[in-house]
């Protein structure tokens, strides 16, 4: 059987973060190193936010599916450091999410600084694309997303936030 | 406890065990324990959108506790585990300030303590988070790490509190009224952040710990700039209660303790 490491990538592009079904873990970026060692595979990942629920449901995801492709020794090991951003996301994986309805981080870095009541930099409605957008909550239905309205379509939408 | 031979300077040294120990799980008991109180909105907010901002502070302040007892739990061995740690141990063993047990009061109340405590983990996770020879202080790889994370988050949860101290204090009379009582409620609980635990005074200048001391004044002035522009009235009163830092809690502690850990201790070991 194929063992080589490209092979781990490609079947680890079918693991999909269970709250964002669309994307991967690779797409996500969370994926960080692949080790093989004589007869051990090591996949290290690195949390989104440190409350993230999904991060035990991707950790077992990612060892199915290497065990149904007949890997047997398999760890995940969790990685704190460098934290995870969402620089991070591959350009498939933001183009992914505009499709399904969420709008993809914005490619500016803007990692939340603590000015109060600064208008964060446009975020496009992936419904009518749309710029004329409104921050409802920076707090949304998981931790990585935040709450928008389009001033145009009048839509509720998504935003995966800078992180 | 010795800490004459104890400098100024950083000496990059890692303290005791005993007092590594005790320092993280004081850091995990406030994260557990605010988030456990916040927690107690969810489906109680007063706006949806609110209910689910107060919802996600309290699911990263849990996530940042694990992060911190599985930490702890390693270093202390023996099959000790964060569910242990969390689940387990009595309220005198337990290690967060008062500030963060207290009832959660009415949204005012709610607000007012995460932003006063979002406003000194900042500060605190800022210099827990610098590993870099040569910054103030070389850290212990594995703290900086969970910091470094951690501050990401409290980053948003101190604009969003800061923010919505400012609405209710420049806001209506009844919410204004509402802020204002709960900042004299709760002022007399923030002396307790910055008054050195004996671990916190035995980690200081370690790769590890902080004397929190050093956090009171940017504090201080963080907190008096939004309570300028809410039109908040500082009480400024010297009379702070301590306790809670070394185990001796208010009453409140025990009755959170109870109803999070009556499943583990009804029922030990019971997963779902
Ligand atoms: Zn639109």
């Amino acid at each position: 059987m194929v063992i080589g490491k490209e092979k781990i990538w490609s079947l680890l592009a079918t693991v999909t973060d269970p709250e964002v079904p669309v994307l991967s873990v690779i797409d996500l970026g969370i994926v960080r190193e692949i080790n093989i060692n004589g007869g051990t595979t090591e996949i290290v990942i690195t949390p989104t936010y440190s409350g993230c629920p999904a991060m035990d449901a991707i950790s077992m995801n990612i060892k199915l599916v290497l065990l149904e492709h007949g890997y047997k020794d398999i760890k995940v090991r969790t990685v704190l450091s460098p934290p995870w951003t969402t620089d991070w996301m591959s350009e498939e994986g933001k183009e992914k999410l505009r499709k399904y309805g969420i709008a993809p981080p914005n490619p500016k870095q803007q990692v939340c600084d603590t000015r109060l009541f600064e208008a964060d930099e446009a975020v496009q409605c992936p419904h009518c694309n749309s710029y004329l957008t409104k921050r409802v909550s920076e707090f949304g239905s998981t931790a990585c997303k935040a709450l928008y309205t389009c001033n145009d379509c009048k839509e509720p939408f998504d935003y995966f936030k800078c992180h | 406890m010795t800490n004459n031979e104890q400098s100024e300077e950083s000496s990059g040294l890692p303290p005791s065990k005993e007092l590594t120990e005790a320092y993280l799980l004081h850091l995990a008991d406030n994260a557990l324990i605010l988030g456990q109180r916040n927690a107690e909105w969810c489906g109680h907010g007063p706006v949806l959108e609110q209910d689910i901002a107060i919802t996600n502070i309290s699911l990263d302040l849990i996530g940042q506790a694990r992060n911190f007892y599985q930490y702890a739990a390693l270093l202390i061995g023996d099959g000790c585990d964060e569910d242990k740690l969390a689940y387990l141990r009595s309220e005198r063993e337990f290690k967060n300030c008062l500030l963060v047990e207290l009832p959660r009061g009415d949204w005012a109340q709610t607000i007012l303590r995460q932003f006063l405590f979002s406003a000194y983990q900042y500060l605190l996770y800022t210099e827990l988070q610098k590993t870099e020879p040569g910054q103030a202080r070389f850290r212990d790889e594995q703290l900086a790490a969970i910091a470094a994370k951690a501050l990401k988050e409290v980053s948003y949860h101190l604009r969003w509190s800061s923010e919505w101290v400012i609405r209710l204090g420049d806001g209506t009379e009844e919410s204004h009224t509402r802020i204002q009582n709960a900042v004299n409620e709760l002022w007399p609980y923030t002396g307790e952040l910055f008054n050195p635990a004996y671990y916190e005074k035995g980690t200081a200048g370690t790769s590890i710990g902080i004397d929190p001391s050093l956090l009171k004044k940017p504090w201080e002035e963080k907190v008096n700039n939004v309570f300028a522009e809410a039109a908040i009235v500082n009480p400024n009163g010297q009379w702070m209660q301590t306790g809670g830092k070394e185990g001796k809690h208010t009453e409140h502690l025990g009755y959170i303790l109870a109803e999070m850990q009556y499943m583990q201790r009804a029922y030990p070991d019971s997963k779902w």
